[in-house]
């Protein structure tokens, strides 16, 4: 019965990650297997032909359509710049000259006797996929894309909106259980990854789009700020694709919720170094979690977190993250893990684990509520010095404790 | 002697099934004792279709060794199930499992036109169930290469591909065609098996789409859902995407295809494995059953009337993956209708939002259990609509609507569902089959389904149908004697019977009288007004003479004012007499008559151990 817990998302200060970079459609690569890419890089691209734009030059000139070519200023394939003229007649002996200007920037595709219309095409439209992560090129798949691989620190979070970014890491908030205001924004924070507390609102999203954030890693938000933030209900978490200017990371959950000490203290590490932040979530079969990447060097982690191991299941003593109310967020140890089915307060007999958290409190939780946490030989849960908690570990405004303890 | 013929010879002495669910995995471990099969225990474990694991033996390793510990006996060498049985101690005979561990059903569809053929695929894709991801239209405004991204990047489960009226133009469809191509579609899951896309467009252009898409996807290919500008035709496509899903799209998890090695025959998706045993139900009594498995992604109904089967899986409606989705299609005021308390609206969201991340936890508190409730009647309700929608009797019947009536999802078939004969109700799935008390589910059952007359109410124990569904299916006269054996003896909970009057009438107005004979020779009278509902204890087994008579506007099966005088079955809840209304059954609007009327209805059954007004 050890072997059936949820085991926790990954936070880890170095891990191998691995991206493939695919075009839509079949194109150039631009790097070659053993290069070192930037997050920025353009990896591969290729070019759809611009749109045309039809102009009635015939009418226009107040000519016939089939004389068209005498008045023409430019030929066939020739490149021309919008508000340029491209046709001209003369009338009144030369008095009097009428134009006919290009709409656009392009070049001249065709000029039609039969329609009286000059086609100008526009410059192609190019499609790029960058490296996302900082990297090395470990595959290139001809025409369409490359492999690219790094080591670094990597964070899962809970949930997320918005597509890829990158940009540096900035710690807006002094400890996690601070909730991420508007004063938070002040400053320089154009172009950066800014790590807020416990929640963030729709009206400080709305002000970090605006100072061109480019992401937000918090806590919690609650549902209704979710919900006016993208203009509709969630039904099925499915996100990643969402155009409002900014992606979102949520660590923990809906709600005022506590970011975890471990994935603050790690991003706090690394406070001004470049990441790659995904929102893309997908919760279903096949479960994607938005994500975090910091490339770093083997020199920036201590050689006790690159022995990163994943836990083995529940046991007296492991730690465990709650997961469910009334004590989400809550950082325990485990006491018991008894094989016997057990009453909880909703009534139904469960499999419960004991849990002693902090202070020294115990309580009887369901094992479907709880996730294991990772351990590594240099613990991240334990907060720094430098960071001033308020209302302890789990504190979890959104979820109060019930009046009756389960655990009686 | 081929494998095959080995099996359907070989006696059976004990069986292992489990069901893959999308959140759950399901274990239970039957055994031969004397010359009958009985259950001997089950487990359960979170179904492992996340990081780090991936691959939904995991979770099934889990259960089963669950299993070994409550049994005690050795079921695993290592990662692998021991058959055939070794000892009474040690292995199995045989390993059968289900599967939906795919969770729900999330589409893309095309149109040429967005306000046209688009729309009308989107409608067709919802009437069937589905999530519609996104629609790519002609005339979206979007690039070729945009529309290839799109589908890369929304890994969809399925595509209906749809543009153009009969005998017109094939251009724009078939450029749809070449998009769906170019982006190369997988199926999310699976190698498997390939990207399921249904054609519903012009007739015209089915070899064009042929010749590009049959070989890079499993293409299926019907009746276009607009045949012409005023006409349209969803049913066939509904239909369609409803039989891939299940049969292509929702067993497939990660791990799949190992999980498909360690079964002598092929994993059966969860509901066609519940679907037999309904089936087999209503064979067997020669009754109308309609039968729901609640799901964590899924709710799944099934009826039996005029003796036509049909069976619906309303891939969105769910009590985890799915549960914030049946808040946005019921919406938070049918929700709340069912919570005999107040509660901060934003408060709940942001709980149905975090069971909806975290799919695998349970309600620890008598709170979370009464919103859960809550929220499953709702995903009964909207999945039994569906149901009716889709239950017309002759499969593949055209439904046409005109241009005027596009906007309205109903449908011109008649249903088969009528509750009035409805003979017996059987629940399945998490929600009911483990409610805290049986009463539980059997008020979540007469709330969203609101039978009429005179309905018998069971549910599955322990939520075992599925394995037992797929373990009647194995050509073997032993694995079947054993699938009915623990159906009958371990698996059926006769909830008991309920009465429930049809009609309109003003709250505290007579609604029917009623006269319970009991065992014993004890006899309870009472009479019933409008709004009320009332429990009286008869044992599993028992039987108890009952008359009732209700007033003029009120119908019990009878016909209006008609009395009914008949002996009804009792079961683990006894009798229930529900003069709650139908037809329509309504709630008091206004919050605290609302929640007085709840918290009546449930000291009136027994529901909670507890006040729960006591909660708010």
């Amino acid at each position: 019965m050890a072997h059936a817990y949820t085991p926790g998302l990954r936070v880890t200060a170095w891990s191998t990650i691995r991206k493939e970079r695919r075009l839509p459609l079949a194109g150039e690569v631009m790097v070659a297997k053993g290069d070192r890419v930037e997050a920025e890089q353009v990896v591969a691209r290729t070019e759809l032909p611009g749109n045309v734009q039809p102009v009635k030059a015939a009418s226009i000139l107040g000519q016939h359509q089939q004389d068209l070519r005498e008045y023409m200023l430019m030929k066939d394939g020739e490149p021309v710049k919008k508000g340029e003229p491209i046709a001209t007649a003369t009338s009144f002996f030369g008095l009097f000259k009428t134009h006919c200007f290009s709409p656009c920037d392009g070049t001249v595709e065709s000029v039609s006797t039969v329609t009286g219309q000059v086609i100008i095409r526009e410059p192609p439209i190019p499609v790029e996929v960058e490296a996302y992560i900082d990297g090395i090129v470990v595959e290139v798949i001809p025409q369409e894309g490359v492999i690219v691989e790094t080591a670094g620190a990597f964070v899962q979070g809970i949930f997320g909106i918005g597509g890829e970014v990158h940009g540096k890491i900035h710690m807006a908030v002094s400890s996690p259980d601070q909730e991420l205001a508007e004063e938070h924004l002040e400053g320089d924070v154009a172009g950066t990854v800014l790590v807020g507390g416990s929640k963030v609102s729709e009206a400080v999203m709305r002000k970090a789009a605006e100072k061109g954030v480019r992401a937000v890693v918090v806590g919690g938000i609650d549902a209704r700020d979710l919900r006016s933030f993208l203009g509709y209900d969630l039904g099925v978490a499915i996100t990643g694709s969402e155009q409002l200017g900014i992606t979102l990371v949520v660590t923990e959950g809906f709600g005022t919720m506590t970011m975890a000490a471990r994935t603050f203290n790690l991003l706090g590490r690394f406070e001004g170094k470049n990441c790659s932040v995904n929102g893309a979530t997908q919760i279903r079969a096949g479960v994607m979690r938005p994500e975090i990447v910091i490339s770093l060097a083997e020199d920036e982690v201590q050689e006790g977190e690159k022995t990163f191991s994943m836990s083995q299941g529940l046991q007296v003593g492991s730690p465990v993250r709650v997961i469910r109310a009334p004590h989400f967020g809550g950082l325990g140890e485990v006491t018991e893990l008894p094989p016997q089915l057990e009453v909880v307060d909703s009534g139904a007999k469960v499999r419960i684990l004991k849990v002693r958290f902090p202070d020294g409190e115990a309580a009887v939780i369901p094992r479907a509520d709880v996730e294991t946490i990772e351990r590594s030989r240099f613990p991240t849960d334990r907060l720094p010095s430098w960071v001033a908690l308020r209302g302890g570990p789990f504190h979890c405004r959104s979820q109060p404790r019930p009046r009756r303890s389960p655990s009686g | 002697m081929t494998a095959a013929e080995d099996l359907k010879q070989a006696k059976i002495r004990s069986v292992l099934a489990t069901d893959c669910g999308s959140t759950t995995t399901k274990a239970i471990l039957i055994e031969l004792r004397g010359d009958e099969y009985r259950l001997r225990t089950r487990g359960e474990a979170p179904t492992t279709v996340e990081a780090p694991f991936e691959d939904v033996t995991r979770g099934v390793l889990n259960a089963v060794m669950e299993v070994e510990e409550l049994a005690g006996r050795k079921l695993l060498d290592g990662d692998r199930i021991i058959t055939p049985q070794q000892s009474e101690k040690e292995g199995v005979d045989i390993y059968v499992s289900t599967s939906s561990a795919g969770g729900g059903l999330q589409m893309m569809v095309t149109g040429v036109v967005k306000s046209m053929t688009g729309e009308s695929a989107e409608r067709a894709a919802r009437g069937a169930g589905a999530i519609v991801m996104d629609i790519i239209a002609s005339n979206d405004g979007r690039l070729p290469h945009e529309k290839i991204r799109r589908i890369r990047d929304l890994r969809p489960d399925m595509i209906l591909l749809s543009g153009g009226i009969d005998g017109g133009t094939t251009t724009h469809v078939v450029e749809l065609a070449e998009i769906v191509a170019a982006a190369d579609p997988k199926a999310r899951l699976g190698a498997s098996y390939q990207m399921p896309v249904i054609y519903a467009g012009n007739n015209q252009a089915a070899d064009l789409i042929k010749e590009r898409l049959a070989d890079k996807t499993a293409l299926t290919v019907t009746d276009n859902i607009r045949p012409t500008m005023e006409r349209e035709n969803l049913m066939p496509a509904r239909h369609a995407i409803h039989d891939l899903f299940m049969e292509h799209v929702m067993a497939h998890a990660p791990g799949y295809k190992k999980l498909m090695t360690w079964t002598p025959i092929p994993i059966m998706p969860t509901p066609g494995a519940v679907g037999s045993i309904i089936h087999m139900i209503a064979k067997r009594e020669e009754i109308q059953v309609v039968g729901v498995d609640i799901g964590g992604a899924t709710t799944d109904v099934f009826s039996v009337f005029q003796d036509v089967f049909n069976r619906t899986v309303s891939a969105n409606l769910g009590m985890s993956y799915s549960v914030s989705n049946v808040l946005v299609e019921a919406g938070l005021e049918n929700v709340m209708r069912w919570v005999p308390f107040n509660m901060d609206e934003g408060e709940i969201r942001n709980r149905i939002k975090n069971k909806m991340i975290r799919p695998t936890t349970i309600p620890h508190t008598l709170e979370e259990l009464i919103l859960e409730q809550a929220l499953a009647r709702e995903a009964l309700r909207l999945a039994f609509k569906q149901h009716k929608s889709l239950a017309v009797g002759l499969k593949g019947v055209q439904q046409e609507r005109t241009i005027s009536d596009t906007f309205e999802q109903t449908t011109t078939g008649e249903t088969l569902i009528d509750l009035m004969t409805l003979a017996l109700l059987v629940g399945s799935g998490g929600a009911l089959s483990h409610a805290p008390k049986r009463v539980q589910a059997a008020m979540m059952m007469l709330d969203a389904f609101l039978p009429e007359g005179v309905t018998e109410l069971a549910v599955d124990s322990i939520f075992m149908m599925p394995q037992l569904g797929v373990l009647a299916e194995v050509e073997n006269e032993s694995a079947r004697k054993a699938a009915t054996d623990v159906f009958v003896k371990d698996c059926m909970i006769y909830l008991g019977t309920a009465v429930a009057a049809v009609g309109r009438g003003k709250p505290g107005a007579k609604c029917m009288k009623v006269g319970v004979g009991l065992p014993g020779g004890k006899r309870e009278e009472f009479d019933l007004t409008h709004g009320q509902i009332r429990r009286v204890a008869l044992g599993l087994g028992e039987e108890a003479e009952v008359s009732v008579d209700p007033a003029g506007g009120f119908d019990v099966g009878m016909g209006k004012g008609k009395a009914l005088k008949r002996n009804l079955k009792g079961g683990v809840v006894g009798l229930i007499f529900d003069a709650r209304g139908r037809r329509p059954f309504a709630l008091p609007t206004e919050s605290e008559a609302r929640i007085a009327k709840l918290a009546e209805w449930a000291e009136a059954v027994d529901l909670y151990d507890r006040d729960p007004r006591t909660l708010a």
